[in-house]
C-alpha cells in the first residue's frame, strides 16, 4: 500500500513537472521544474532499491548540473520570455501529433503486456550480505574499471574544452 | 630460298608470302618517309614490284616443274594463323595454281611496267612518294586477293584494292571533281561489297568454313534457293568491282585520277578481280542455271551498252573507260557461258581475254597518258589531231593496241575475243552471240574514231600548245606492252590446245569433244570471218566520218537528225542523274533530317533536358537543408515513429 | 503488493515523450537542452527498472556512467551556447541556421 502510494505520488510529480517544464515560458521556471522532476525520479530510484544511484541523482544532477543551467540562464538574460508565436510552420502541430502517436504506442505496449525477462548470471548481482553501495563499488572497480578511467579522462577533456570555448577573445 | 623439286600437291614455298609482302613493305616505307624520299620513290617502288615479278616467275616455274596429276599442280598452305576464335578458324592461306599464276604474272608484270612509266609521268608532281606508296599498296592488296585460298583473305584483298582505288582516284584531292569521283567509286563499290559479304556469310553458315578447297569440293551439297542465292550474291560483288551494269557508273568518273592509275587499276587489274572471283568460284555458278545466265546476260548487255556510250565521248580517257567496261562485259559473258554449258574453253577464253586486255588496254591508257603529257593536260580529242608525226613512238604503239582491240589477226585480241565469240555461238547462245558481235562492231567503230581523231587528220590543237614526244621512260613500257599485245595471242592460244587452255585445264576441266580440232574447222572459220568483217565495217564507218574527205558534212547531217539521242547516250543514258534522284537525294535528305532535326532536337534535347532536370530537382531538394535544428529533430523523430510502427506491426 | 515493473517503464516512456515534444516545440536553446536532460533522466529510470527486473547490477553501473557523461556534455554544450550568444545576442534556435543551403 505504502509502496504504491509513494510510487504514484513520485510518478505524478515527475510527470507533472516534466510537462510543466515544457510548457512554461520563463527559462528559470523551467529549470526549477526540472529540478523537481529529478527529485521525484530520485525517489523512484529509492523505492526500487538503487540507493547509490538515487544519491548520485540528487548530488550530481539536481545539485550540480541544474545549478550550472541556472547560472547560464541568468547569464543570458533571465527575464526573457519566449514569445508564443511559432515561426516554423506546422512545427507545433507535427510535434504534438508525433507525441500523441508515441504516447499511444507506449500505452499499447506498456499496459497489459507482461515482460518475460532473462536473468543475468549470478556474478552480476549483489553478493549476499552486501549492501547496494558495496555491490556497485565492487562491480565498478573491477569489471568496469577501464570505462571508469576513461570517463575521468572525458571529464578532464570536457573541462579543458569548456575553458577554451568560453574564453573571451583578448583585445589587444 | 628453297626451290622445290618435282613433287605432288605441294606445300607453300617460303617465298610465296613475300610476293604480296614486298609491295606492302614498300608502301609502308614510302608512306612513312614520303617527305624525305623524294626522287627515289619511283625507283624504290618499281624495284619492289619488279622483285615480286621475279618471285612470281619463280612460282610459275615451280608450278611447271611439279609432276603428278594436273589437278594436283598447285602450291597451297598457310602463311600464318590469323583468326582462331571459337568455331571460326581462319588462317592466312595462300594458293598458287594455274589461275593464280596467270594473275600473279599480270599484276606484277604489267604493274612493273606501269610503275616505271609513272616515274616519268609523275616526275613533276610534289606528292610522288605518296603516289608510289599508294600504288605499291594497291599491288600488294591485289596480290593478296589472287593468292587467297579462303574467302576471308580474298575479301580483305578485295576491300583493300577498293580503298587504294579511292586513294588513287582522288589523288589530286584538291580538285573537287577528283574528290567526288573517289567518293563515288568507293560508295558504288561498297554496294557490291555488301552483296559479296552476304554471300560469304551464307557460305560460312552452310559449310562452316571459308576455305576454297573445302567449300568448292562440297558445293554440290547445297539445296534449294541458296544454290542460286550464293552465286548471285557473289556476282553482285563482281558487278560492283568490275563495273558492270548497273554499278558501272563509277568507272568513267574514275578517270579523274592519274592516267597510270587508270591503266593499272581500272583496266588491267582491279576491275578484273570480279572476273577472277567468278572464275575461282565457278562451281557455284555451274550449280545454278539462273545465276550463270544472269552473269552471261549482264556481261553481254554491258558490253553492248558501254560500247554505245563510248561512241559519243570526246574525252580521250572516257572512251577508254567505257571500252574497259565493255571488254569486261565480254569476259563475264565468257565465264557465264562457261558455267551455263560447262565449257572449259569458255572459261579459258575469259581468262585469255583478261590477259590480252590487260596488255592492250594498259597500252592504250598509257598511250593516252603520253598524249596528254605531250598536250600539257588536254584530254578533249576534238582538240587534237595529226599527232602521229609529232609523237611517233606513242602513236605507233597506240596503233598496235588499236589493232589488238579490234581483233585483227595475228594480234592478241583476235585470238581472245574470237575465242569468246566462238564459244558463245558453239554452245548455242545465239542471242548473246548477236549482242556481243554488235558490241564488237561498235568497239571497232569507236576505237577507230579515237585513233583517227587523235593521231591523224589536220591538227586542231590551239596555237599555244607545242606537243613533244614523251621521254623514254614513258615510251619504253609502251613498246614492251605493244610487243606483248602483238604476240601474246599467238603465243598463248593459237588453238584450243594452246598453252593457256591447257594451263587452266586443272581448274575447268579438259576440253572434250572437238579436242585438238584446229581453229579453222567449219563453222568456226565462218564465225571468225564474220567477226573480222564486223571489225572492218567499224573501221570503215569511222574512216568515212572522221578521216575521209567529206567527213564533216556527213557528221553534220547525222548530228542534225540525231543530236538529241546522241546527247542522251553520251551522258551514259542519264544513269547518273537517275541514281542521283533515286538514291543520292533521298540519302542526303535523310542525313540532313537526322543531323539537324533529330540529332539536335531530340537527342541533344534529351541529354540537355536530363541535365536541366537534375539541376532543377536538386534545387528543390536542397531546401531540406534549412539549417534549422528543430526541423532536423522533427525529421529524425518522424523516422523514429515510423520505425517504431514497423516494429510493432511486425511483432504482431 | 509492490508496483509492477511495467508501470515504471510506462512512466519513463511518458517522461521521454514529454522531453521529445519539448525539444520540438521550444525555441529557447537552453530550454531545449533541458528537455534533452529530461529525456536522459527518463532513460536512467528505464535502466534502473530493467536492472531490478533482471537481477543484476549492470543497469546501475550504466546509469552511473550516463550521469557522468551527461555532466560533461552539459558543460560543453552550455559553453557552446554561451559563445554563440556572444556573437548573436540571442538564444533563439532559429537564428542559428548557418548550415543552410
Amino acid at each position: 500500500m505504502i509502496d504504491a502510494s509513494v510510487f504514484l505520488l513520485a510518478a505524478a510529480l515527475a510527470l507533472g513537472s516534466g510537462v510543466a517544464m515544457v510548457l512554461v515560458r520563463n527559462a528559470v521556471h523551467a529549470a526549477l521544474f526540472l529540478v523537481a522532476s529529478q527529485l521525484a525520479l530520485a525517489v523512484l530510484f529509492l523505492i526500487q532499491g538503487a540507493f547509490f544511484i538515487a544519491a548520485l541523482q540528487i548530488i550530481v544532477y539536481a545539485g550540480a548540473i541544474m545549478v550550472l543551467f541556472v547560472f547560464v540562464v541568468m547569464l543570458l538574460g533571465v527575464d526573457k520570455r519566449e514569445s508564443l508565436t511559432e515561426p516554423l510552420r506546422f512545427q507545433r502541430e507535427i510535434g504534438v501529433g508525433l507525441g500523441v502517436l508515441l504516447i499511444v504506442a507506449a500505452l499499447y505496449l506498456g499496459v497489459g503486456t507482461s515482460f518475460a525477462v532473462a536473468n543475468l548470471p549470478d556474478s552480476a548481482g549483489p553478493r549476499s550480505g552486501e549492501g547496494n553501495v558495496e555491490a556497485v563499488a565492487r562491480e565498478l572497480f573491477t569489471h568496469w574499471a577501464l570505462p571508469f578511467e576513461i570517463t575521468s579522462v572525458l571529464l578532464i577533456v570536457a573541462v579543458v574544452g569548456t575553458m577554451v570555448l568560453a574564453k573571451r577573445r583578448l583585445r589587444s | 630460298m628453297v626451290r622445290l623439286a618435282a613433287q605432288g600437291a605441294g606445300e607453300l614455298p617460303g617465298y610465296i608470302p613475300l610476293i604480296p609482302f614486298f609491295p606492302m613493305a614498300g608502301a609502308l616505307l614510302l608512306l612513312l618517309f614520303r617527305r624525305s624520299i623524294g626522287r627515289w620513290a619511283g625507283i624504290i617502288a618499281s624495284s619492289v614490284i619488279g622483285s615480286s615479278f621475279v618471285l612470281s616467275l619463280m612460282a610459275v616455274g615451280d608450278l611447271m616443274t611439279m609432276t603428278g596429276a594436273p589437278e594436283a599442280r598447285l602450291l597451297a598452305g598457310p602463311a600464318y594463323e590469323w583468326i582462331a576464335a571459337g568455331g571460326l578458324n581462319v588462317a592466312m592461306t595462300f594458293k598458287v595454281d594455274a589461275l593464280t599464276a596467270v594473275m600473279l604474272l599480270i599484276v606484277t608484270g604489267v604493274g612493273t611496267l606501269i610503275h616505271v612509266y609513272s616515274i616519268g609521268y609523275m616526275e613533276h608532281d610534289e606528292r610522288k612518294a605518296t603516289y608510289f606508296g599508294y600504288l605499291n599498296l594497291f599491288a600488294g592488296s591485289m596480290l593478296l586477293l589472287v593468292l587467297a585460298n579462303n574467302f576471308l583473305v580474298l575479301y580483305v584483298g578485295w576491300e583493300l584494292v577498293g580503298l587504294c582505288s579511292y586513294l588513287l582516284i582522288s589523288f589530286w584531292y584538291f580538285k573537287p571533281e577528283a574528290a567526288a569521283a573517289g567518293k563515288k567509286a568507293f560508295l558504288v563499290n561498297r554496294i557490291g561489297d555488301v552483296g559479296f559479304l552476304i554471300g560469304i556469310l551464307l557460305i560460312y553458315s552452310h559449310f562452316g568454313t571459308l576455305d576454297f578447297d573445302e567449300v568448292f569440293a562440297r558445293a554440290t551439297e547445297l539445296q534449294g534457293a541458296i544454290v542460286t542465292a550464293i552465286p548471285l550474291l557473289l556476282f553482285v560483288g563482281a558487278v560492283g568491282k568490275s563495273a558492270q551494269i548497273p554499278l558501272h557508273v563509277w568507272l568513267p568518273d574514275a578517270m579523274e585520277g592519274p592516267t597510270p592509275v587508270s591503266a593499272l587499276i581500272h583496266a588491267a587489274t582491279m576491275v578484273t578481280a570480279g572476273v577472277y572471283m567468278v572464275a575461282r568460284a565457278h562451281v557455284f555458278f555451274e550449280a545454278s542455271h539462273a545465276a550463270a545466265l544472269t552473269v552471261a546476260t549482264i556481261g553481254a548487255a554491258t558490253a553492248l551498252f558501254a560500247a554505245t556510250v563510248a561512241c559519243f565521248q570526246d574525252d580521250i580517257k572516257r572512251v577508254l573507260a567505257y571500252s574497259t567496261i565493255s571488254q569486261l562485259g565480254f569476259m563475264f559473258l565468257a565465264v557465264g557461258v562457261g558455267a551455263l554449258s560447262h565449257s572449259p574453253v569458255a572459261y579459258a577464253a575469259a581468262i585469255f581475254h583478261l590477259v590480252t586486255h590487260a596488255f592492250f588496254k594498259a597500252l592504250l591508257f598509257l598511250g593516252a597518258g603520253s598524249v596528254m603529257h605531250a598536250m600539257e593536260g588536254e584530254t578533249n580529242m576534238k582538240k587534237m589531231g595529226g599527232l602521229i608525226k609529232i609523237l611517233p613512238r606513242t602513236g605507233w604503239t597506240f596503233i598496235v593496241g588499236w589493232l589488238a582491240i579490234l581483233g585483227i589477226p595475228p594480234l592478241s585480241g583476235f585470238f581472245s575475243k574470237d575465242a569468246i565469240l566462238v564459244s558463245t555461238y558453239e554452245e548455242g547462245w545465239f542471242l548473246l552471240w548477236l549482242i556481243a558481235s554488235a558490241a564488237a562492231l561498235l568497239t571497232a567503230f569507236y576505237m577507230s574514231r579515237q585513233v583517227f581523231l587523235v593521231f591523224f587528220g589536220k591538227s586542231r590543237s590551239s596555237e599555244d600548245v607545242h606537243p613533244h614526244e614523251s621521254p623514254s621512260i614513258m615510251t619504253g613500257p609502251l613498246v614492251v606492252l605493244a610487243g606483248l599485245a602483238a604476240i601474246s595471242g599467238m603465243w598463248l592460244g593459237l588453238t584450243h590446245g594452246g598453252p593457256i587452255f591447257r594451263l587452266l585445264e586443272p581448274l575447268f576441266g579438259a576440253h572434250e569433244g572437238a579436242g585438238a580440232e584446229a581453229f579453222l574447222g567449219i563453222p568456226e572459220a565462218g564465225l571468225i570471218l564474220i567477226a573480222v568483217a564486223l571489225s572492218i565495217v567499224g573501221v570503215f564507218s569511222a574512216w568515212r566520218l572522221y578521216l575521209a574527205r567529206g567527213g564533216e558534212e556527213r557528221r553534220a547531217t547525222l548530228q542534225k537528225r540525231w543530236s538529241g539521242l546522241a546527247s542522251f547516250v553520251r551522258s551514259g543514258y542519264r544513269l547518273d542523274a537517275l541514281y542521283g534522284a533515286l538514291f543520292v537525294w533521298p540519302g542526303k535528305t535523310i542525313a540532313n533530317v537526322a543531323a539537324y532535326a533529330f540529332d539536335v532536337r531530340v537527342i541533344d534535347g534529351a541529354v540537355n533536358g536530363l541535365a536541366i532536370f537534375v539541376g532543377r530537382s536538386a534545387e528543390g531538394v536542397r531546401r531540406v537543408q534549412s539549417g534549422l535544428v528543430r526541423r532536423y529533430v522533427m525529421a529524425m523523430l518522424t523516422g523514429v515513429v515510423v520505425l517504431l510502427a514497423l516494429f510493432i506491426a511486425r511483432a504482431n | 503488493m509492490s508496483v509492477p515493473a511495467e508501470w515504471y517503464l510506462l512512466v519513463s516512456a511518458l517522461l521521454f515523450i514529454t522531453g521529445t515534444i519539448g525539444v520540438l516545440i521550444r525555441r529557447n536553446v537552453i530550454v531545449m537542452f533541458m528537455c534533452i536532460e529530461l529525456m536522459l533522466n527518463a532513460v536512467n529510470l528505464t535502466f534502473v527498472t530493467l536492472d531490478r527486473m533482471m537481477g543484476g547490477l549492470a543497469g546501475q553501473i550504466a546509469v552511473f556512467f550516463v550521469l557522468v557523461v551527461a555532466a560533461a556534455e552539459v558543460v560543453v554544450g552550455l559553453a557552446i551556447i554561451v559563445s554563440i550568444f556572444r556573437r548573436r545576442a540571442s538564444t533563439d534556435a532559429d537564428q542559428v541556421s548557418l548550415l543552410k543551403w
